[in-house]
C-alpha cells in the first residue's frame, strides 16, 4: 500500500480521543439512556446494552478507525474517497456519500437544538428561569423554539432561539475553519474535561437532594434510583377486555410502574380494591425476553457512538500510519460510557422523580425531558440558577464537540471533490447547511421537520452505512487483513474472537436492526399484537399526507442529489493518484 | 432501590469507570507517544 501524508493532522493521541468522545457524547447520554434503561427495567436493559457493545459498538468502532486511518494513509478524508480507494472499487465511492449525508443533514437540525442548549444556559444564568410547575417550563419552550406555528421560532429576543442559534453556527464554522487541531482538537480538549466536571458537580447536587418533599415520600433520590436499575419492576396492570368476548387481555398502565414500599403498598390496596386492576412483578427475564428491549439497547449503543455516522472514518483519516488506533477506539468508546451510564444514568432521572415522582418522568422522549421537566426541577431546587446553567451548559459543550464532527466530514469531502481549499469548502458547507437549518427553524411547528429528518437519517442511512463498512472490513478487505491493519501502531491487541463477531454476527445484528424498524416503523407490525399500526411518520407521508414532512423528506433527497452528482461528475473522481510518499 | 438494583447499578458503574480510567491510564503511559505529536503549525491548508 503506498502511503500519503494528509495535510492536516491531529497534534496528540489524547486530541483525537476527545475529540471522537466529544463527537458521540451529547444529548442522548443525558436524556435519551436515562428515559430508556428505565423504561425497560435497568438490570434487562444493561445486559441488552452491553451485549451489543460488544457485538456492534466496538466492533464497527474498530472497523472505522482502521479503515479511515487506511484511507488517510492514501490520500483521502471522505468517507467516498476512503471507501473507494480502500476497496478498489469506484461504485463504493457512492455508498460512502451517505457517511456524508448523514452529517451534513443532521447538523441542519441538531445547530438549533445546540442554540436551545445556550439559550437555556444563559436564560438560566440570568434568572429567566423560574417555574413552579412543568406547565409554565412547557410554555417557555413552546415559545422558545416556536412550537405553536410556522415561522414562530424566527425571532432575537432573550427568550426567542434566532439570535443564539446565529451564535452558535457562527461558532461552529468559526472552530471548523481554524481546522483539525487548531479548531476541533482544541476546543475538545477543553470543552470534555469542563463537561466532565460540571457533570460531576450537578451530579453531587442531585444525589445529595434527598427527599425534597417530605408530604410526598415517594418522590425521592432513592426511588428515582430504583425506577432506573432495579431489575425487578412493579407494575399496575389493567383488564382491557371482558372474559364473554373473549381473552381476558392485560395492558401495563403507561404510569403504572411503581418504586419504593410507600408506593408499592398504595399500588396493592388500589389493585385489592380494583378487579380491573393488577400488581405484577416483572423480573429481568420477562423483560430480556421482549424483542423491543433489545432493539432499543442496540439502538442507543448505535447511536451513542456515532458509529454509521461517517464521522469517525473522517476523523482517523487525518492520523499518521503508524499511530494506534485500537486502544484510541476503546478509550473514546469507554469516555461516551461513563458519560452515558456513570453519568446520565446517576443525574436526570433521580433528579425527576425526586421532585415529580415516577409517573411524572415516565415515559418522557428526549425533549419532554431535557425541555420541559428538568428546567422546572432546577428552578425548584436549592441553587437551581446555577446547576440549571450548568446542566444546560454541560449540554452545549457536548453538543458543540457533535455539531462540530458533522462539520468536518463535509468540509473534507467538498475539498476532494471540488478540489478547493478549507475556506472555499467552508464557505459552500456554511451556505448548504445555513439554507436547511433555515428550513428547520421555519418549519418548527410540532417540531415536524426536525422529527421527520432525524428519524429517516438515524434509522435509514446510519444503519446501511455502518453494515457497508462492517461488510468492507469483514467480507472485502478480509478479517485477517483488516485486523493487520488496525494493529499498526497499536498498544493493545483486538482479541481474536471479534474476528468472528466482525465477519458474522455484526452484519448480522445489523440486518437484524434494521429489519425489525422496517417491519415495525415502517411497515406498520407489532412483536407484541396482532394487526398494523402505523407510526406517525409513516402516517404524515402516505396516509395523512402533511406538507412539512414531504418538504423533509425533500430536503434529505436534495441533499444527497446535490453530493451524489459531486460525487459523479467532480474532481474528486479524477483523484486517485497519491501526491507524495510519507517519511 | 432495591438490593437488586443497587448491585446492578455498582457493577455498571464500577465497569464503565474501570474501563475509563484503565484506557486513560493506558494512553498517557504508553511509550512512543512523544513521537506521534504533530505540530500545531500544520494546520489549516488555506496558507
Amino acid at each position: 500500500m503506498t502511503s500519503q501524508a494528509p495535510k492536516e493532522s491531529w497534534n496528540s493521541r489524547l486530541g483525537i480521543i476527545l475529540a471522537v468522545a466529544g463527537s458521540a457524547v451529547g444529548l442522548g447520554n443525558f436524556l435519551r439512556f436515562p428515559g430508556l434503561a428505565a423504561q425497560y427495567g435497568g438490570g434487562a436493559f444493561m445486559i441488552a446494552y452491553l451485549v451489543a457493545l460488544c457485538l456492534i459498538g466496538l466492533p464497527i468502532c474498530w472497523a472505522e478507525w482502521a479503515i479511515g486511518r487506511a484511507g488517510g494513509q492514501r490520500g483521502f478524508n471522505s468517507c467516498p474517497g476512503i471507501l473507494g480507494i480502500i476497496t478498489g472499487k469506484r461504485k463504493f465511492r457512492y455508498l460512502g456519500v451517505i457517511g456524508v449525508i448523514i452529517p451534513v443533514v443532521i447538523y441542519m437540525y441538531y445547530v438549533y437544538i445546540e442554540a436551545w442548549c445556550l439559550g437555556y444556559a444563559l436564560n438560566f444564568a440570568s434568572g429567566n428561569m423560574k417555574f413552579d410547575t412543568v406547565d409554565k417550563a412547557t410554555n417557555f419552550w413552546m415559545t422558545f423554539i416556536g412550537i405553536a406555528e410556522d415561522g414562530a421560532a424566527v425571532g432575537f429576543g432573550w427568550q426567542q432561539v434566532g439570535g443564539f442559534l446565529l451564535f452558535v453556527f457562527a461558532l461552529n464554522f468559526f472552530l471548523i475553519y481554524r481546522g483539525i487541531s487548531k479548531g476541533i482538537e482544541l476546543f475538545c480538549r477543553y470543552a470534555m474535561p469542563t463537561l466532565l466536571v460540571l457533570a460531576v458537580i450537578i451530579l453531587i447536587r442531585v444525589l445529595t437532594l434527598g427527599t425534597p418533599d417530605y408530604t410526598h415520600p415517594g418522590r425521592s433520590v432513592s426511588n428515582g434510583l430504583g425506577y432506573m436499575w432495579n431489575p425487578t419492576k412493579m407494575v399496575l396492570f389493567e383488564k382491557t377486555a371482558e372474559p364473554s368476548a373473549g381473552k381476558e387481555t392485560w395492558t401495563a398502565l403507561p404510569d403504572g410502574e411503581v418504586v419504593g414500599k410507600t408506593m408499592i403498598a398504595a399500588a396493592k390496596a388500589k389493585a385489592a380494591d380494583d378487579p380491573n386492576l393488577e400488581l405484577r412483578s416483572l423480573n429481568m427475564f420477562n423483560q430480556l425476553s421482549n424483542p423491543q428491549l433489545w432493539l432499543a439497547a442496540a439502538g442507543q449503543i448505535f447511536f451513542s457512538l456515532s458509529v454509521g455516522f461517517g464521522v469517525i472514518i473522517t476523523y482517523s483519516s487525518y492520523l499518521k500510519k503508524n499511530d494506534d488506533v485500537v486502544l484510541s477506539g476503546l478509550a473514546a468508546t469507554s469516555t461516551n460510557e461513563l458519560c452515558e451510564v456513570g453519568l446520565g444514568g446517576l443525574i436526570t432521572l433521580p433528579a425527576g422523580v425526586a421532585f415529580l415522582g415516577v409517573a411524572g418522568v415516565a415515559g418522557m422522549g428526549t425533549f419532554d425531558l431535557g425541555f420541559r421537566v428538568l428546567p422546572m426541577i432546577f428552578s425548584e431546587m436549592w441553587g437551581g440558577q446555577f446547576f440549571g446553567f450548568a446542566f444546560f451548559f454541560l449540554l452545549f459543550l457536548a453538543a458543540v464537540t457533535s455539531s462540530l464532527s458533522m462539520l468536518q466530514p463535509g468540509i473534507a469531502f467538498l475539498e476532494e471533490a471540488m478540489k478547493i481549499n478549507r475556506k472555499q469548502s467552508v464557505a459552500i458547507l456554511g451556505f448548504v447547511t445555513a439554507m436547511g437549518c433555515a428550513f428547520v427553524v421555519y418549519f418548527s411547528k410540532d417540531v415536524k421537520a426536525l422529527d421527520t429528518i432525524d428519524f429517516w437519517i438515524n434509522n435509514l442511512f446510519m444503519v446501511t452505512l455502518a453494515l457497508v463498512e462492517i461488510i468492507i472490513f469483514g467480507w472485502i478487505i478480509g478479517t485477517d487483513e483488516g485486523f493487520k491493519l488496525a494493529h499498526r501502531g497499536a498498544a493493545i491487541r483486538i482479541p481474536n474472537f471479534f474476528k468472528f463477531v466482525m465477519k458474522y454476527v455484526s452484519p448480522a445484528f445489523l440486518i437484524i436492526i434494521f429489519g425489525s424498524w422496517f417491519y415495525s416503523q415502517v411497515l406498520g407490525f407489532s412483536f407484541t399484537d396482532e394487526g398494523r399500526n402505523y407510526s406517525s411518520y409513516i402516517v404524515d407521508l402516505f396516509i395523512e399526507p402533511n406538507k412539512t414532512a414531504w418538504y423533509s423528506v425533500g430536503l434529505i433527497t436534495l441533499t444527497a442529489g446535490f453530493l451524489l452528482l459531486l460525487t459523479a461528475g467532480g474532481a474528486f473522481s479524477k483523484q486517485s493518484k497519491p501526491k507524495k510518499e510519507e517519511q | 432501590m432495591t438490593i437488586g438494583g443497587l448491585i446492578i447499578m455498582v457493577l455498571s458503574i464500577g465497569s464503565v469507570v474501570t474501563l475509563f480510567s484503565w484506557c486513560i491510564w493506558k494512553v498517557l503511559t504508553t511509550e512512543g507517544e512523544e513521537e506521534k505529536v504533530h505540530g500545531f503549525d500544520i494546520d489549516t491548508p488555506d496558507k
